[in-house]
């Protein structure tokens, strides 16, 4: 049972892994559209296009169901664009859906992030001559990384139960075994299983986390 | 102290003529002109809300102009066509960058940065000079600016004036021609306004070309080759210091060193 529970609990991890290693630079983009400046004149009124785009995704993406996302992304080549679903379908639905949902919060983080950077770091670099590219790499983004530490972590162990609303979808991860074994040994042990799977995992994410905030912990401002 | 060596004929470092700029309608700069020539120090002095943060930050290419002109050397920066300032391509813009520094009053160090990191990263990466000859000459600032043992510490372990100086280090670091001073000591206690003045009378004795907005009177009497009295967004009276502070001419600088004095 347990080992069944691990074979899940193995495309959990996939589901996680895959998730962060797309969300994490996706939201960057995201972030910076959100706050371009860049603007059109129609008429009195100055339209912010990037801006009104990356508003209305991150509005859509945190304002549904998750669940829901996973359904409209699996289901849409085939009702748009007349697309025959095939059996990879449903995880890759999943895998789109995830990182498109989490890069949308994780853009709100960078952005809260970039806002806390005083203007004067701006303008140091700026008149050392640095080029917008360099102030962004070298002085904005390192001391983001600092303050968006805590935030980031909230979304990452959120994310890590998140891997359970995939069983909607019918992706065999720990969650849809979980639910499969309850039903046929009529026993709640494996949902208990499963529990202690997440937390543990959980509590090696939050010692992780706990290390990169102690290394970054060298100077305060 | 630079009095005698600076060159009166020679060409000036920087010069802002009839310079302009408002905030939201309200005009802060009403046609302000400062030269400055090799060697010199000037110092600016005024209440706040005169115009002398703004005077710097346009100077400084932090703020445009919106009328009046701008020119380091044979840079010409910025030059007023029809009323209105037309700012130079960009290219002259980062050439004129490479000729001033910029010492802000709550120093803008780098605060994830080691000191000696702060004074040789923009000459590393933005003027792309050799290693060796960057760290050589931040060793030397080091020593000049007195922080020696700090090298390798970051911004939130030194005091404010440790900081300043550190800030100093890392204008000097880019070999400007011109260094400003934005009120340098008004985030600091007296004790460390000492130190941080210390080093800019260093400069000045060793006739680096300066503006300083300050309001430490008897530190500008001490350096200033020559002081200029802003208010109202503009110069009411400038002068050398034993003119312009101790037998002011004009009755808003008479008013205004009463009411500081008091």
């Amino acid at each position: 049972m347990v080992g069944m529970l691990a074979e899940g609990f193995l495309v959990s991890m996939q589901i996680f892994a895959l998730t962060l290693v797309g969300a994490i630079p996706l939201g960057i983009p995201v972030a910076l559209a959100r706050m371009s400046t860049f603007g059109v004149r129609v008429g009195r009124f100055k339209l912010r296009p990037l801006a009104l785009i990356a508003r209305f995704y991150i509005s859509v993406m945190r304002g549904t169901p998750l669940m829901l996302q996973m359904f409209a992304i699996y289901f849409a080549p085939y009702y748009v664009f007349g697309i025959q679903l095939t059996a990879d379908s449903k995880w890759y639905a999943t895998i789109v859906a995830f990182i498109i949902n989490y890069a949308a919060y994780f853009a709100e983080i960078y952005r809260s992030g970039i806002q806390s950077i005083p203007r004067g770091q701006y303008e140091a670099a700026e008149v050392l001559g640095y080029s917008r590219l360099q102030t962004f790499g070298k002085i904005v983004l390192p001391q983001v990384v600092k303050r968006i530490l805590p935030a980031m972590g909230n979304e990452i162990i959120t994310l890590v139960k998140d891997t359970s609303l995939a069983f909607a979808i019918g992706v065999a991860e720990m969650f849809s075994t979980a639910r499969a074994l309850v039903a046929s040994q009529v026993s709640m042990m494996p949902f208990a299983i499963a529990a202690a799977f997440y937390w543990v995992f959980n509590f090696v994410v939050e010692i992780v986390l706990g290390r990169f905030e102690k290394r970054l912990d060298y100077y305060h401002d | 102290m630079g009095q005698e060596e600076s060159r009166p004929n020679a060409r000036p470092v920087v010069s802002i003529k009839n310079a302009r700029k408002s905030f939201g309608g309200v005009e802060v700069l009403k046609g302000v002109t400062l030269e400055v020539r090799p060697g010199e120090t000037v110092a600016v002095i005024g209440a706040s809300g005169g115009g002398k943060s703004t005077l710097l930050r346009c100077a400084t290419l932090l703020e445009k102009l919106d009328g009046g002109s701008l020119s380091y050397g044979d840079i010409a920066v910025a030059r007023e066509q029809g009323g209105r300032t037309v700012y130079a391509a960009p290219s002259a813009q980062r050439a004129a960058r490479e000729r001033f520094g910029l010492v802000f009053q709550n120093y803008n160090l780098f605060p994830h940065y080691t000191v000696m990191k702060n004074i040789t990263d923009a000459p590393l990466s933005v003027q792309k000079r050799p290693r060796g000859e960057v760290e050589q000459q931040a060793r030397e600032l080091i020593a000049k600016m007195g922080l020696e043992g700090c090298e390798d510490k970051v911004p939130c372990q030194l005091s404010g004036g440790q900081q300043q100086r550190v800030s100093i280090a890392r204008a000097l670091a880019m070999n400007p021609e011109v260094m400003y001073f934005d009120e340098p000591t008004s985030a600091l206690d007296p004790e460390l306004t000492a130190e941080v003045l210390k080093v800019i009378k260093l400069l000045a004795a060793e006739n680096m070309t300066m503006v300083v907005v300050t309001h430490e009177m008897s530190f500008a009497r001490e350096v200033a080759d020559r002081v200029v009295f802003m208010d109202g967004g503009v110069v009411v009276e400038e002068g050398p210091a034993d003119q312009v502070i101790d037998h002011p001419r004009e009755a808003r600088t008479q008013a205004f060193l009463r009411r500081i004095s008091e």
